[in-house]
């Protein structure tokens, strides 16, 4: 276990190692940062000297070292518009972001097994054909387009939903402001959610079934009915626990990728998470504060999927994690 | 009285532009406690022969006729819930490939407990006492151990005898046992099919047992029924079948075994190769290959009649016979 954790540790830095590498580069073919620092009226003997003291004119690897290793120190530059520590503006807006996050998950867990497990049982049946059809027209959907059909729908034609920002949200802990300890939070969460969910959701639908039936197709299962077990036993323990253990795999990996969805669903509504911040920085060409979102996200990426590699050992008998990395 | 009759078992498959017909009119009967084998090639409807006797025929087959009586109550009218009851209590199934046929996430004492709980009022504790004797009765050893294991963790040759270990968890009346040695090593299947036997015999166990080796069926059964492409065309005790075959078809499958042969010599072999079911010959199915056939044999089906001590269908069974006479006497 120890062994296996040493090795993943090691495969997450390099990761990080390239994502550093490549926010680098994108950093110094953004325009140039003086612009944005000092006005018009500055001549360029000025800006020469500003830029031989801000290293800008040194080789790309010793302003690539120079910035690794404030990086790994938790600086990630200063923001041009903010003048605060980007990585400061960022962890101000990621709560918002991983509440959101958190709600779209939730909402593609809780329907998507249910879900998946009915059609996959009665792939025949009206109502199955009805969810695989909505299916189809979930993932066609862009989910900025979703999102504005539902702010039309029940923010404006019926009045259920607020149509933009957190509300009324609580502190709780550092930078952490939760929308799930108010009513008024709770509502104005819920549409951003299921904006944010409607794209996964038809793709876990879809995979849970296809695994699903697979599995039903099974020499297990079918030993499961010679042997007269009750049907919900073997539909939710025999076969769902086989069916889940490749949908952890992928499902780690789209949690990551969800995050960069939160780029449109945040915009869409307002919601002030770090998607937003991340869209107006590129308007602001706010150099610094793209570079550490990307790197942010890359680590949440990493992040998650370290954990959900260690799910799934835990969850897979035939995965030896004490003996992995031996 | 029988424990099993089955009378004019007909299965279809509903095929995308047709209906195939993999099972045409099976009748047999087993008593309490006899043993019988189902021989034949692959694809003559041994196993849809055995799934079927537990209606576990699932879409797009379907039985289209024909009755399955279990101590007179007819298993293809059963309701979802009375065979529940039946499958794994009185009637138990051991399947072919003891390496996919093991939940691989669940343990070995959860897939034996489930199935006592499944049908017995018993706590954890007690049905986990039964686990164990009846892991001890398969030589399987320290089996307290054995029941928190995963499937994976075991030999092929441990699996499957754990899996006749759950056959007889209920003390069934019935086991069904579809080729159960076919996918170990040749070194185990001897052991697994003495220690089938022996706890057959033991505990008054009926068997059906499905396999292409004539060699274990003489070994293990009482009466034996020979299949081809959907149809059974000899049946009758073992020793009969096995010392005087009837029809062509198992004539040659008893040349064909090795031992028949001297070493060095050529092995025999039956010429060609079963018909697909969709594509079965007019008249006798297996008139192409047989070097009997007239004319009759190649328009009309033999309907299957009592010969001598055996059932066979064959037209040319009696010409077959006195020329089988000749030749020993010539000999």
């Amino acid at each position: 276990m120890f062994a296996y954790l040493v090795k993943r540790v090691f495969q997450a830095i390099a990761v990080m190692f390239v994502i550093s590498l490549i926010a680098f580069a994108i950093q110094g073919n953004l325009g140039d940062p003086l612009r944005e620092l000092v006005g018009q009226s500055v001549s360029e003997e000025v800006r020469q000297q500003l830029r031989d003291d801000l290293g800008l004119n040194d080789s790309f690897i010793t302003q690539y070292l120079r910035f690794a290793g404030n990086a790994l120190q938790g600086d990630l530059g200063t923001s041009y518009f903010f003048k605060e520590p980007a990585l400061d503006v960022i962890m101000k807006k990621l709560p918002a972001t991983l509440e959101l996050v958190l709600g779209a998950t939730v909402i593609i867990i809780g329907l998507s097994i249910p879900l998946g497990v009915y059609t996959a049982i009665k792939p025949d049946a009206i109502v199955s054909r009805i969810i695989m059809g909505i299916s189809i027209v979930g993932i066609s959907i862009p989910v900025f387009l979703t999102a504005i059909l539902m702010i039309f729908v029940f923010s404006v034609e019926y009045g259920w939903f607020p149509s933009f920002g957190r509300g009324d949200v609580v502190h709780v802990w550092g930078y952490w402001e939760t929308n799930f300890a108010t009513a008024d939070g709770w509502m104005h969460i819920i549409l951003p959610s299921i904006a944010l969910a409607s794209i996964m959701l038809p793709l876990f639908v879809r995979l849970i079934r296809a695994e699903m039936m697979e599995v039903l197709q099974s020499e297990y299962v079918k030993y499961a009915v010679a042997k007269g077990i009750k049907p919900w036993r073997i539909y939710f323990v025999h076969a769902l626990k086989n069916t889940l253990l490749p949908v952890i795999t992928v499902g780690g990996v789209q949690i990551g990728t969800m995050v960069a969805y939160t780029i449109l669903t945040e915009t869409v509504f307002q919601w002030p998470g770090m998607g937003f911040m991340f869209l107006e920085a590129v308007n602001r060409v706010d150099t610094p504060l793209i570079v550490a979102y990307l790197i942010v996200v890359g680590f949440i990426f990493v992040v998650t999927n370290t954990i959900v590699d260690l799910i799934y050992g835990l969850v897979n008998p035939t995965v030896n994690l004490a003996r992995m990395g031996a | 009285m029988s424990l099993l009759s089955v009378r004019d078992l007909t299965v279809k498959f509903a095929m995308r532009d047709e209906t195939v017909t993999a099972l045409n009119g099976i009748s047999f009967d087993l008593a309490k406690g006899e043993r019988l084998g189902i021989v034949g090639e692959s694809g003559a409807g041994k196993s849809i022969t055995g799934f079927a006797l537990m209606n576990l025929i699932s879409r797009p087959g379907f039985v289209d006729r024909g009755e399955i009586l279990f101590h007179d109550e007819d298993v293809v009218k059963m309701s979802d819930a009375r065979l529940r009851e039946l499958r794994g209590d009185k009637m138990a199934m051991i399947f072919q490939d003891p390496m996919v046929t093991l939940n691989p996430v669940l343990t070995i004492g959860q897939q034996m407990l489930e199935t006592l709980m499944a049908h017995r009022k018993l706590s954890r504790e007690e049905a986990r006492q039964i686990a164990i004797v009846k892991l001890r009765e398969v030589y399987i050893p320290s089996p307290e151990e054995r029941l928190n294991q995963y499937p994976h963790e075991l030999s092929g040759g441990m699996r499957q005898r754990i899996i006749i270990a759950i056959a007889l968890l209920l003390d069934p009346e019935l086991i069904i046992a579809d080729e159960p040695t076919t996918a170990l090593d040749v070194t185990i299947q001897a052991d697994i099919m003495e220690l089938l036997l022996e706890l057959c015999q033991s505990n008054k166990v009926g068997l059906i047992l499905i396999t292409h080796d004539l060699g274990v069926v003489s070994q293990m059964t009482e009466r034996t029924l020979v299949m081809y492409a959907g149809r059974i065309i000899e049946a009758g005790r073992t020793r009969e079948i096995i010392n005087d075959p009837q029809h062509p078809y198992t004539q040659g499958l008893i040349n064909a075994l090795p031992q028949q042969t001297l070493p060095g010599q050529k092995l025999r072999q039956i010429p060609g190769n079963m018909p697909s079911l969709t594509n079965i010959p007019p008249g006798c199915p297996f008139n192409p290959r047989c070097e009997y056939a007239t004319d009759l044999c190649r328009t009309t089906l033999p309907e299957i009649i009592q010969y001598g001590e055996v059932r066979v269908a064959c037209h040319e069974v009696e010409r077959l016979h006195a020329e089988g006479a000749r030749q020993e006497q010539d000999a």
